[in-house]
């Protein structure tokens, strides 16, 4: 499938009190069409300065930014705007206009392009109801809480039936259950209208719960990209280990007893290894760290074992883990 | 003082301080939306084409700067004083409430284009950042967006506007331009009627109170921030 979105060597530069500061280097991905993509960081990774690049509200200093198979750092200002239609995108503050009403905020983008005002009286109208705020229609937004807002946003970024939607950590100022129902929301969004989503998050659950592939940026640069079940299962960098296991990996494991790492592919049930390795092999394990989080369904997740150090008992413990199904289970190599 | 509650003052004076009332208004009126007619945009450019504005451009932004920064500093009084030549080219006199006009118009311009400027820096930036995710143009935001969402701020911008114009008239009345600014010099000064000098004060006064008071209702009015 040809991708809609393709970025290929982004690259960003800025000027911080003078000196220079690599916000993004050598950034690539594709994000296909229908798919709802998640882009995952700590704060300060650079996110929001590559999804800004997507639309070309930041210019990278190099690289390609191409959307249905246009490039969009070639365009002229005017074009540039045209094709800004079909890619929306909403923010963790909303930003709505204060001074219009909800339905006058998602006319908004349709008196842009000129619409005849009944036309999209009617469309916004439409829209309200499609994100549930049709009651709210001549409310002012100081009136909403967050969630409605968004809701609000969503409706205003739908106006102009866009390809793209981009949402940069737009649940981020909600709490737990508005943000469930946001997620829905763009969900079913995803897959009513065939609107391609790309999800900026810092949270872990987000990705989880509606993201199909996911990328990873850690200082500006991709870590990891793919599946977001192969991620969870077998998290490769340092920068995806610590987005997987928000607990926190040990720093500092210890240095004489041998670590393995069990990986949760999905099996149907988490299984109680730890005291299936005692009563069955008769090896005392130690739990250094664990996630484990239920993912379609499944469980998914990773968890770190210190084993005693007696070569016997160890063996023991490896062929009996490695023969329980959706467990893969491999030897860490204590911090250098 | 006892004067001002009797009849034979009210026979003397009561006409000539409605006349005089009635030109300060009026210099007051057309010179502020005269001004605003040309402090308005500037007070647009300046936000638009600076560095971070939706319409960058240095040379335009820096011209702008200047231009406003040298009108802000030319005090009103000598700006009234040096351009007498310009101000009959343009109305054909340079004194009078047509003359007075002039001056405070160039005078106060500046001091708009400033407070327009930062009315529309209050208007978040996420805001505008949104408008363009749209594809909205320059001239879309500033329309769409700057002028309406600063609206509130700028309806109270526009009291202080007009109490400095209000306060240039009264400067303006030592030229000739009349008002009540000119009736407090030469009543209260030159023909030592202190009863009229005091009255014409606590007329400003009021004014004064009158505009910001209306401004300041009407900016909440419209504020739908606040509801
Ligand atoms: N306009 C800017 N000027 C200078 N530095 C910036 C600018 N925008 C972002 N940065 C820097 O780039 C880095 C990445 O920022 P951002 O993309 O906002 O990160 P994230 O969204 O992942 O938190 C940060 O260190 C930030 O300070
Ligand atoms: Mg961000």
């Amino acid at each position: 499938m040809k991708p809609i979105i393709r970025l290929s060597g982004l690259s960003k530069v800025y000027l911080q009190e003078g000196a220079p500061f690599q916000a993004l280097d050598q950034v690539s991905l594709e994000v296909l069409p229908g798919e709802i993509f998640g882009v995952i960081g700590l704060s300060g990774a650079g996110k929001s300065t590559l999804v800004r690049c997507v639309n070309l509200l930041e210019s990278p200093d190099a690289g390609i930014v191409e959307v249905e198979g246009q490039d969009l750092t070639r365009l002229s200002p005017a074009q540039l705007r045209l094709a800004r239609r079909k890619i929306s995108m909403i923010f963790q503050g909303f930003h709505l206009l204060m001074q219009r009403t909800c339905l006058e905020n998602v006319q908004f983008p349709l008196e842009l392009e000129k619409v005849p005002s009944s036309k999209a009286r009617k469309r916004a109208l439409e829209l309200l109801e499609l994100v549930g705020l049709a009651d709210k229609a001549n409310a002012y937004p100081a009136r909403l809480s967050g969630g409605q807002k968004q809701r609000v946003a969503i409706a205003r970024a739908l106006a102009t039936q866009p390809r793209v939607l981009l949402c940069d950590e737009a649940t981020s100022a909600l709490d737990p259950t508005t943000t469930t129902a946001i997620l829905e929301l763009l969900q079913d969004i995803n897959r009513r209208l065939g609107v391609t989503v790309v999800i900026i998050t810092h949270q872990m659950e987000v990705i989880e719960r509606i993201c199909t592939r996911v990328a990873i940026l850690d200082q500006g640069r991709v870590a990891e990209q793919g599946a977001v079940a192969e991620i969870f299962r077998n998290p490769k960098t340092d920068a995806a280990r610590r987005l997987v296991y928000p607990a926190g990996v040990p720093a500092e494991l210890p240095q004489e007893n041998p670590v393995i790492r069990l990986s949760f592919d999905g099996g149907a049930a988490y299984q109680p290894i730890v005291s299936s390795l005692a009563l069955e092999c008769g090896v005392k394990a130690n739990i250094l760290a664990a996630d484990l989080r239920p993912l379609e369904g499944k469980t998914f997740g990773t968890m770190l074992l210190e084993l005693p150090d007696d070569p016997a008992a160890r063996k023991k413990a490896l062929s009996y883990l490695t023969a329980q199904p959706h467990l893969t289970c491999e030897e860490v190599k204590p911090h250098a | 003082m006892l004067e001002l509650f009797t009849v034979d003052f009210w026979n003397q004076y009561g006409l000539l301080l409605l006349k005089e009332t009635g030109s300060t208004l009026i210099m007051t009126g057309l010179s502020a939306l005269a001004a605003y007619l040309l402090g308005l945009p500037l007070g647009v450019l300046l936000v638009t084409s600076g560095s971070r504005g939706v319409a960058p451009h240095k040379v335009l932004h820096a011209i702008v700067d200047w231009a406003v920064n040298i009108g802000r500093s030319i005090p009103f009084m000598i700006l009234m004083c040096t351009i007498t030549g310009f101000t009959r080219l343009l109305v054909g006199t340079h004194i009078g409430v047509r003359g007075a006009i002039v001056p405070l118009v160039l005078s106060a311009a500046p001091f708009i284009a400033r407070m327009v400027e930062s009315s529309l820096r209050e208007v978040d930036a996420g805001v505008i950042e949104a408008a363009l995710s749209m594809g909205a143009s320059p001239w879309q935001i500033v329309k769409k967006v700057y002028l309406p969402e600063a609206l509130p701020s700028l309806t109270l911008g526009g009291s202080t506007s007009v109490v400095t114009i209000l306060a240039y008239t009264t400067i303006a009345g030592a030229i000739g331009a009349g008002g009540l600014g000119d009736l407090a010099l030469r009543y209260g000064y030159y023909r030592n009627v202190p009863p009229m000098a005091l009255f014409t004060v606590v007329l400003i006064i009021l004014l004064v109170q009158l505009i910001q008071t209306v401004f300041g209702r009407l900016s909440i009015k419209i504020d739908k921030r606040l509801r």
